[in-house]
């Protein structure tokens, strides 16, 4: 049972919000999904703002939404590094959605770039966490 | 009657005893404040360290690795120094002997350079404003609960003084926490970035075992997001580093100043004691003299 999976390890500035043997794993790189399994080659990947899957060696699947980072995988331990990491399931679906509105809002507005850029961030954080909540809600 | 009366000490005693309660209540909300201060500087050791590790790998293995926050200036005339103190006093020497590391770092170093100084918290910006040193930049009223977009807004002027060459070496000097008692004030280099030696040593071994690290999507994109990150993260570890020192050193002032207004309170009593007696007897003999008086005109 124990030999197909490895260890999955998701830590931000403020917490280990995760630390549990996993059998595979999906992150949301830089160019497109990445699926990992056990025994994968030494990787270093960086991750936009998304998703996060990871399935249990019961079959269960789980999500959280990431706000961009890292993961590296070696010797079958993935640490995913990222600034902020939430399950799922603790996610405040209300104010997720109100992120939402106040993002797109401020993009409708015209704006200088850098705020224009910041509201894009903020909205892609917001549309990860309701994804996320949705997906984990089962 | 001569000296103090009785009422004074009274007076005194009551003003020394309220002293004391605020003393003692900000010593128990500080010691309260340094447990969580202390934890939250506990958690975020693991994310700083894993960044570290694979920052050293990647440089040890990758000998194009290149970025501007990795790039040594050449020649170096501006240093900066990120110094980290807290908003408010009352905590003995906590603030001072930051600022006098920093001077300190500032005077030994032997190049032409020009220092400036990027002040986080109230007591270093109003310190060095005072003294007519290059400010280049403020960050205050930072409370009690830091938290990580504080640094990253702290990190992000950093990055930006370096790469438009308004700084060519930037150091953290900061409140290193050991326990309530001590705290070492500790400059940091922290750009052009480095890692520490050992682990960079490490990451050499480990370099020669493992050529087939695979980077998604390369080097150069992977360095872009670590970078910033590597260094926001130092900058959030110095200021709970420092969050926890300030707590922690505010609490034994104000546990030492109780103490303190206790002894004086035990004095005080004494003292309005001795006074109290000093006036009964005076009274005593007053009444005997005026007694003994009536008696003799009495016969």
């Amino acid at each position: 049972m124990a030999d197909n999976t490895f260890l999955l390890e998701v830590v931000t500035p403020e917490r280990i919000a995760l630390s549990e043997e996993v059998q595979f794993l999906v992150v949301p790189a830089m160019e497109g999904e990445l699926g990992i399994l056990r025994s994968h080659a030494p990787i270093v990947a960086g991750l936009k703002i998304g998703v996060l899957r990871y399935t249990m060696p019961n079959g269960e699947i789980h999500y959280m939404a990431l706000s961009g980072g890292l993961m590296e995988v070696i010797d079958n331990e993935a640490k995913v590094l990222a600034e902020t990491a939430e399950h799922g399931r603790e996610v405040d679906l209300l104010r997720a959605k109100a992120a939402k509105e106040r993002a797109e809002r401020r993009l409708a507005e015209r704006q200088d770039q850098i705020s224009y850029v910041r509201a894009q961030m903020a909205l892609l954080r917001a549309i990860a966490r309701i994804r996320a909540s949705e997906l984990d809600r089962h | 009657m001569a000296g103090k009366g009785v009422r004074d000490y009274k007076r005194r005693i009551r003003s020394v005893n309220n002293t004391r309660q605020i003393t003692k209540a900000m010593k128990m909300v500080d010691a309260a404040k340094l447990r969580k201060a202390q934890e939250k500087a506990e958690s975020s050791r693991p994310y700083t360290g894993k960044l570290q590790e694979v920052l050293a790998r990647l440089v040890a293995m990758s000998v194009q690795a290149k970025h501007p926050l990795l790039e040594k200036h050449d020649p170096i005339k501006r240093v900066t120094y990120v110094v980290v103190t807290a908003d408010r006093g009352l905590c003995g020497a906590f603030n001072t002997n930051i600022i006098r590391r920093a001077n300190q770092a500032i005077s030994e170093d032997e190049r032409p350079v020009e220092a400036g100084i990027v002040a986080v918290g109230r007591k270093a910006r109003d310190f060095y404003r005072k003294r007519g040193y290059n400010l280049q930049g403020d960050f205050i009223n930072l409370g009690d609960k830091l938290d990580y977009t504080q640094a990253r807004e702290i990190g992000q002027f950093i990055a930006q003084l370096y790469e438009e060459g308004a700084a060519d070496e930037v150091y953290l000097v900061y409140a290193h926490f050991i326990n309530a008692m001590r705290q070492i004030p500790t400059v940091q280099k922290v750009l052009p970035v480095e890692t520490p030696e050992e682990i960079t040593a490490e990451a050499e071994e480990f370099a020669k075992f493992a050529p087939d690290y695979i980077y998604e999507p390369n080097v150069d994109e992977i360095l872009i997001s670590l970078l910033p990150r590597y260094l926001m993260s130092q900058v959030y570890h110095a200021m709970l580093e420092s969050k926890a020192s300030e707590h922690g050193a505010r609490m034994t002032a104000m546990g030492n100043a109780t103490e303190n207004a206790s002894e004086l309170v035990d004095i005080l009593t004494l003292e309005m004691n001795k006074a109290r007696q000093a006036s009964i007897t005076n009274e005593i003999l007053e009444i005997s003299g005026g007694a003994e008086a009536l008696k003799k005109g009495g016969k």
